[in-house]
């Protein structure tokens, strides 16, 4: 089995006496959806940007596809594709001219009229980009980015912006990418997009990860199960590791005084939960 | 693709992109020879008039195509994140400006061959005496204006203060560097600013080739070349994708 697709060692990036990332480490596996998920200004966006080559590491150990991302070797450029936060297009040219163009640059390109499909853009290919509505430019922000067939795929908040409907053609896009075995990098302050796309989730706060796993099973150990119900129109609530537990003890009593248990519910905490959690947590340190 | 096959890719793209935006058509080709024409019938009445306003439009021309052309468009490409979004891809930086630059420079040389054969057709001004100065001078000042609009670029905070930058450069610099009168009627004052200037050399150099006006061309090719090599180093010096 091949090595990771990246890997990253105490990573650090310092602006002046501002430490945008202060020691960061993970690794992505080939085929794997990986999602970098915490509020603005955590270092995420500074983190990927090391990975893409766009800025020099202050310090740590980076690795992606087997190379070291800051020598910006070409090599590199034909096996990833970008997609950044904010960019802009060519305004006098259409979809598939911009994606035709682009696609010079690639040793073994993807057909372009296949890639606009690929994206949801097929109807627009001969609509000038300047024409284009926010999430058509993201689409074809995506497209840019595949046309070179890449083996990983950074994507920088891919849904900013998006309506629901935009938001699940593009996490439809993401699942097709998995499927054709690639690897994803994803940065997102969406909890529910990490949680809807990634295999594993690396919470960051304040330039540092706080959490890793797969989405489900992030969480603090001691609370992961909640256990609530009404009782006299007020809600209560028990958190256990064991529901099997301690629903049998709630319902036993509850018949042995001869109650219901209005309102039952047994959910696990969202990872808006444990991300708020983690994130307040970091906060006292 | 070879880098050499992808800048001419790069060039080829640039061209469509040139003619699909009217303003900067406009602003490259058609202002230029506005001036030519409503200048000449409005005041040059006197041929040797027209001996100087027809290598002053020529050096507004190539002015026009190259600093202000490239200051704008730089700004305005890395304002919107194009820069930035090519630098995530495996095109070589050096193809990418070449044919970027390349663009510019076939604008500056068509303005420059438009400009002398109009000065013939219609105004009667002999063809150019020594075209291969005309050339060396003309590609010059390409390089020179061309390397000072990338340098100007980075000096441009965003792509809406662009036009103010350009034009606060592009406007007095027409002015006293003779392009519609000889820089020679000028105040010593502002005679020694525009010497000091490459625009005025490049025009004392396109008219010693165009009319045999006098001039030392040495001393112009020497000045220009100056400017060429002090704009080559800050563009390439402060560069910036993003």
């Amino acid at each position: 089995m091949a090595a990771a697709a990246i890997e990253v060692r105490d990573l650090r990036k310092d602006y002046g006496p501002i430490e945008a990332v202060r020691g960061v480490s993970f690794e992505v596996e080939r085929g794997e959806v990986f999602g970098l998920l915490g509020p603005n200004g955590a270092g995420k966006t500074t983190t990927v940007e090391i990975l893409e080559g766009y800025r020099r590491r202050s310090a740590g150990e980076v690795s992606v596809l087997g190379h070291d991302p800051a020598e910006r070797d070409r090599e590199l450029h034909q096996r990833i594709g970008i997609v950044l936060q904010s960019c802009g297009f060519y305004p006098h040219v259409t979809v598939r001219e911009a994606v035709e163009h682009f696609a010079k640059a690639y040793d073994h390109p993807r057909d372009a009229g296949e890639t606009i499909d690929l994206v949801g853009l097929g109807e627009k290919a001969d609509a000038r980009t300047k024409s284009l509505s926010g999430g058509q430019r993201r689409r074809l922000d995506l497209a840019l980015a595949l046309v070179g067939d890449p083996e990983l795929i950074f994507l920088d908040e891919p849904t900013t912006g998006f309506d629901p409907a935009a938001r699940r053609t593009a996490w439809g896009v993401v699942r097709a990418l998995k499927e054709l075995g690639k690897t994803v990098l994803l940065t997102t302050h969406y909890l529910d997009e990490a949680q809807e796309l990634a295999d594993r989730v690396a919470i960051v706060k304040e330039g540092r990860i706080v959490a890793e796993g797969p989405p489900d099973q992030l969480g603090p150990g001691t609370s992961r199960y909640r256990v609530s119900y009404l009782s006299d129109g007020r809600r209560v609530e028990h958190q256990t590791d064991d529901p099997t537990e301690l629903l049998h003890r709630l319902t036993r009593d509850a018949l042995a005084r001869g109650e219901r248990l209005e309102g039952l519910e047994v959910t696990r905490p969202t990872l808006e939960e444990v991300y708020l959690e983690l994130t307040a947590e970091a906060d006292s340190i | 693709m070879s880098p050499m096959a992808l800048a001419w890719q790069q060039f080829r793209f640039e061209r469509k992109l040139f003619w699909r935006n009217p303003s900067a058509a406009f602003f490259n080709f058609v202002l230029p020879l506005l001036l030519l024409v409503l200048t000449a019938t409005a005041f040059s009445t006197e041929s040797d008039e027209l001996e100087v306003l027809i290598p002053g439009i020529a050096g507004m021309g190539v002015l026009a195509t190259t600093f202000t052309a490239l200051s704008f468009n730089l700004t305005m490409l890395r304002d919107e994140g194009v820069l930035k979004r090519i630098r995530g891809t495996p095109m070589p930086a050096g193809a990418y400006l070449a044919g970027f630059i390349g663009s510019a420079t076939l604008n500056a040389v068509l303005q420059v061959a438009m400009v002398v054969t109009i000065g013939n057709l219609v105004y009667g001004v002999d063809w150019p005496q020594d075209p291969l100065l005309l050339i060396g001078f003309t590609l010059l000042g390409v390089v020179c204006f061309a390397a000072l609009g990338v340098a100007f670029s980075h000096a441009i905070p965003n792509e809406e203060s662009a036009p103010a930058y350009t034009n606060a450069i592009f406007l007095p610099l027409i002015f006293i560097s003779g392009v519609f009168y000889s820089a020679d009627d000028l105040p010593e004052a502002l005679k020694a600013i525009a010497e000091a200037l490459p625009l005025k050399h490049l025009i004392d150099g396109l008219s010693a080739a165009i009319v045999g006006g006098g001039g030392d061309t040495g001393t112009a090719a020497l000045v220009v070349a100056a400017w060429a090599a002090a704009g080559l180093f800050l563009a390439v010096r402060f560069f910036r994708w993003e």
